[in-house]
């Protein structure tokens, strides 16, 4: 019978190929627009580092006075901490691990001949970092916590520009020469070199960054970068008096970046209740003003919400192509309305003859499903186009937008979903009609 | 023309009818708030930075030796620059250029008494601004070519770095917010440091260095303050067409000066550093008017198909019509009123659609409010789009002769 079915439909589509045509165009460009903008959506609202986000927390405080206005357009000073409860969070050590850090840009001047100075990004922070966030090494390892305390020269580079520097040699235990500019570069011991790591997004990064292009080249202690006053890239928010140069250990500026571990959801209670705790201590040192209950603490995936990393653009994209995908819908579920109907005749012909409402239902939701298969394919084919043409953009997250497994399956459902919807009501009003009046008019 | 037949006749095909009024509707409130979009962001494409666009290019340098005098190495980059072939002339900046998004804005009062209420309550309040600030080494106001219509360019000896500037010179759009209805010449700007910094000129028009708030992208100054940061930027105006040339030939000279650091490759010519600020816009526009074109498609493929499916289905009934005295005029209009009265009840249920996507369009993404003349220029495209869609159908309608009464199907 579903070989019957089949035939007829392909035979009615045929009758009217125009319109079969159009409808299947219509419905194959809703979804390829649909699609290609889910798709943008789905790869930069991903888990950065499946398996370990959920035990990663990233605390917050609120040490802004009381009276501090926040500017209409400016970066939100709490997104940040400053040195002095960075250091107290780091000394108090009640997480598993803790790290604070800060991303930084460094001219290197290779030690290599023929190679010109050029700039690296990379990040300032603590020993824990690495274990934390599990980044894997190639060769050597991160830095101690003896290490942070020395504010030792030391420093872990990414693999490209370690083969960069050094080319086939060892390159643990060799000295990278990293300074700003006009100013003497400081000699740093390497020793580790980490294999290619970038979650995406860069979840650590501060919001000025570009956390789906961004990735860091070298780490290095943040003691010893605030030590020798190494240039920073991120917001940096002052109130109240800061001393022009000493902004990195003032306790009213805040840059800083802060990640825990907590395994178990006692802990990640205990951790709330400690910073609640530690800001009410500060409150009564009269450092901090506002309520003590304003310390928060973000799980990844949430932090990562409240960050809003999806631009408004990209959002208002996928509304306007789910709104093309519902127009066509509706426009499909007209014209088959229409067209069913005009076979009034045909249907109660082979109702008079035996065949139920179900077979009328199961034929007619063939012919509409046919077109929304056919709608599929080529709505597969444009979300291709549509996701090239997004990876030619200039922007930050353009070159993750790519379809994986998942995503194909989902185009082929969603193309599915929308045709049987859009023939559910059509086939409906077909098996409706009743045999003998139709008979009739004949 | 009777209407009430052709209502018992919708009324007859209920279901299809609201469809298709569903579709018009839907299509009249995306396509108007779409519209509204495109111009709302082709305005801002298109808003003048008030600086010779055309004429100038930025080449970035970084890595000045250690220990070297940064303003000394300037003097001997812009003599190098100067050089040439080509270049007209070229100042040094610190990189904070109209649409470059290196931005400095500082806050600024017009009174001290304004000023002090300002840091008694950490908030600019309404009487203090913060308009973009730039900076350049002598010779900006001309190299820039910005229009100097009051006052007097900067001398050369109020140039200073690290240091407050004297001086400033003020866009009239922000003399206006600050001293409204009174000359800004000779007055004084309180931004927090030790002295007041009077204003010395006004320009007519310029832009800050990234757009934040309709109204207040025009406030900006411009203080006599020499580049001292990591990165110069050396903005040269030369003629349009030998942009390309002078970019190319500034980096061998600055390489030819130091060849121990870094000048950014090829440098930018203005026309691409505005590209590049606004290429989310030109896209998102693009993007815009492909959907809006996309769904007006859609619809009018709708209504076309739907009237010819109509049309067959009543080949028989327009047949009797004509045998019993309709002439082809009666039976045209017949669909072209059908048709009018789908896309009015349409597009009087999309207008409201309209403005209810607008408002929820407001609270999520931040877009004004939609001006409501849209809704009339809207229904009217879509009245159009439906006439002009139904007209082939109807025609053939039109064609069918009255002989058809008398055959059996």
């Amino acid at each position: 019978m579903f070989g019957y079915y089949i035939d007829l439909a392909l035979r009615s589509l045929k009758r009217t190929p125009v319109l079969t045509g159009l409808m299947v165009l219509a419905i194959g460009l809703g979804i390829g627009a649909s699609m290609t903008m889910l798709t943008v959506l789905h790869v930069m609202t991903e888990d950065p580092l499946p398996g370990r986000s959920a035990h990663l927390y990233t605390p917050h405080l609120d040490p802004l006075p009381s009276t501090y206005h926040q500017p209409e357009d400016g970066p939100e000073p709490n997104d940040s901490l400053t040195w002095p409860d960075a250091l107290a969070l780091l000394q108090a050590h009640r997480a598993v691990r803790q790290a604070a850090m800060a991303g930084g840009t460094q001219l290197l001047t290779p030690q290599r001949a023929g190679l010109q100075p050029f700039d690296i990004n990379g990040r300032y922070t603590t020993a824990d970092f690495f274990a934390m966030f599990g980044v894997p090494f190639a060769e050597g390892s991160g830095w101690t916590a003896a290490d942070d305390a020395a504010h030792a020269h030391v420093v872990v580079l990414s693999e490209p520009l370690a083969r960069k520097l050094f080319g086939a040699a060892n390159p643990i235990g060799q000295t990278v020469q990293v300074g700003n500019n006009g100013e003497a570069p400081n000699g740093f011991r390497v020793v580790g070199v980490t294999l290619d790591w970038a979650p995406r997004p860069l979840f650590y990064e501060d919001a000025a960054g570009k956390p789906y292009t961004d990735s860091d080249e070298f780490f290095l202690p943040l003691s010893a970068a605030i030590d020798l006053k190494l240039s920073f890239n991120g917001n940096q928010n002052g109130w109240g008096h800061v001393d022009g140069d000493s902004w990195r250990t003032s306790p009213n500026s805040s840059w800083l970046q802060f990640w825990v571990q907590l395994d178990t959801s006692a802990q990640v209670r205990a951790y709330h209740r400690f910073l609640v705790d530690y800001s009410a201590e500060q409150k009564a040192l009269g450092r901090f003003q506002r309520p003590a209950t304003n310390a928060k603490l973000y799980g990844l995936m949430g932090w990562l919400a409240h960050e809003n990393l999806v631009p408004d653009d990209v959002k208002l994209q996928m509304w306007l192509a789910l709104g093309f995908l519902g127009v066509a819908m509706l426009n499909i579920v007209a014209l088959l309305l229409a067209k069913f109907l005009r076979r009034s005749g045909e249907i109660s012909v082979r109702r008079a003859m035996g065949a139920r409402k179900r077979d009328i239902f199961v034929q007619f939701g063939i012919e509409s499903a046919l077109v929304g298969v056919a709608g599929g394919l080529l709505g597969l084919g444009i979300a291709q186009i549509g996701l090239w043409s997004v990876r030619q953009r200039p922007d930050d997250y353009a070159h993750l937008a790519s379809m994986n497994p998942s995503m194909l399956f989902g185009t082929v459902v969603l193309a599915i979903i929308a045709s049987v919807l859009a023939g559910m009501l059509p086939a409906w009003r077909a098996c409706r009609v009743p045999p003998a009046l139709q008979l009739k008019t004949l | 023309m009777e209407i009430r037949p052709i209502l018992a006749t919708l009324r007859r095909h209920k279901l299809t009818a609201i469809l298709l009024m569903l579709q018009v509707a839907f299509t009249c409130a995306i396509v108007c708030n779409v519209a509204f979009m495109i111009i709302y962001r082709a305005q801002r494409v298109s808003m003048p930075t008030g600086i010779a666009e055309d004429q100038l290019s930025v080449i970035q340098v970084a890595g000045i030796r250690q220990g070297a005098n940064p303003q000394a190495q300037h003097v001997v980059d812009l003599a190098a620059l100067r050089a040439v072939p080509g270049v007209e002339s070229v100042v040094a900046t610190n990189g904070s250029l109209p649409l470059s998004e290196s931005s400095s804005f500082y806050g600024v009062c017009p009174t001290r008494k304004a000023l002090e209420q300002a840091m008694q309550v950490q908030s600019l309040g309404s009487a203090c601004v913060q308009p973009g600030v730039y900076g350049g080494s002598p010779g900006v106001i001309a190299t820039l070519g910005l229009d100097l219509i009051e006052g007097r360019d900067f001398r050369s000896d109020e140039f200073v770095k690290d240091d407050q500037p004297p001086a400033a010179i003020i866009s009239q759009a922000l003399a206006q917010r600050l001293y409204p209805g009174e000359n800004p010449l000779g007055k004084e700007l309180y931004t927090g440091a030790k002295n007041p910094i009077r204003v010395i000129g006004v320009v007519k028009t310029l832009l800050a260095a990234r757009l934040r708030m309709p109204g207040t992208d025009y406030y900006t100054m411009l203080y006599p303050e020499l580049p001292s940061g990591t990165y110069t930027y050396y903005v040269m105006r030369s003629a349009s067409q030998d942009r390309e040339r002078v970019l190319k030939a500034a980096h061998a000279a600055l390489l030819k000066v130091d060849p121990n650091r870094l000048v950014e490759n090829e440098g930018e010519t203005y026309t691409q550093i505005r590209a590049q600020y606004f290429q989310r816009d030109t896209t998102m526009i693009s993007l815009l008017l492909a959907s809006a074109l996309g769904l007006l498609f859609v619809t009018a493929l709708g209504i076309t198909g739907l009237a010819n499916f109509w049309v067959g289905q009543r080949t028989r009934s327009i047949g009797i019509r004509r045998a019993i005295g309709a002439t082809r005029v009666d039976i045209l209009r017949y669909f072209q009123t059908e048709n009018f009265l789908i896309v009015t009840f349409g597009v009087l249920l999309g207008m409201l659609l309209a403005v209810g996507l607008n408002l929820l369009l407001m609270k999520h993404y931040e877009l004004p409010r939609l001006p409501l003349w849209y809704l009339p220029i809207g229904a009217a495209v879509l009245w159009l789009l439906g006439q002009l869609s139904v007209l082939a159908p109807a025609l053939r309608a039109a064609n069918v002769p009255p002989v058809v009464a008398t055959r059996s199907v």
